[in-house]
């Protein structure tokens, strides 16, 4: 009963996870994209401590847990203080499309 | 424990799922963020907590805490260096009258 929650609860986090790749594969800007891959690495955490649930395997899943969301804030941080740098090159964003 | 840490797994799917909603319905890029950072740095906390508390008094439970604060910390840092970076490379916001 216990896994079959579980898996409902990943399977709704994977739809919001499709929903944001919508807004990483169609954003006007492109941070846009950023903060969609960013919104995706912290769902992917909580899928993964879920998935650790499913398979009765928690401590394993737990470290890869840790690393994912440590990689991820450390890429979120280097892409916003590149494009910061550089500039982002957008269009209006209300106007666009 | 176990039916307390299955609802707040609900709840957090539920901010999650809300989240995802509102960064695809949101018309500008700091709207979006404000719907992208805030819901999803709940709804991760409370299904991390939720997961602890399903685990019990554990070594698992402790490292899921420890995973949570740090989500708590470290997300609403990534959200404003994000924000900030839009800021200083000029990106104008969503008003009403030229977003109709």
């Amino acid at each position: 009963m216990s896994s079959t929650f579980f898996l409902g609860a990943s399977i709704v986090i994977l739809v919001a996870v499709l929903l944001s790749l919508y807004r990483v594969v169609r954003g006007p800007s492109i941070i846009d994209r950023i903060i969609g891959v960013n919104v995706i690495g912290t769902k992917t955490v909580a899928v993964i401590v879920l998935t650790g649930h499913l398979f009765d395997r928690v401590e394993f899943f737990i470290d890869i847990a840790l690393l994912y969301a440590l990689i991820n804030f450390i890429g979120a941080l280097a892409l916003s203080r590149y494009f910061e740098r550089k500039g982002v090159l957008v269009k209006r964003s209300g106007a666009a499309q | 424990m176990t039916a307390v840490g299955m609802a707040l797994v609900c709840s957090g799917v539920f901010f999650l799922l809300t989240g995802a909603i509102g960064l695809i319905r949101f018309p500008d890029f700091y709207t979006r963020m404000h719907a992208a950072g805030k819901c999803d740095t709940l709804g991760s906390l409370l299904v991390l907590t939720g997961l602890a508390c399903y685990g019990g008094l554990a070594l698992a439970s402790v490292k899921l805490l420890i995973v949570a604060l740090f989500i708590f910390v470290t997300s609403p840092t990534a959200t404003h260096a994000i924000a900030r970076a839009a800021k200083r490379s000029g990106l104008t916001w969503w008003t009403r009258e030229e977003g109709r």
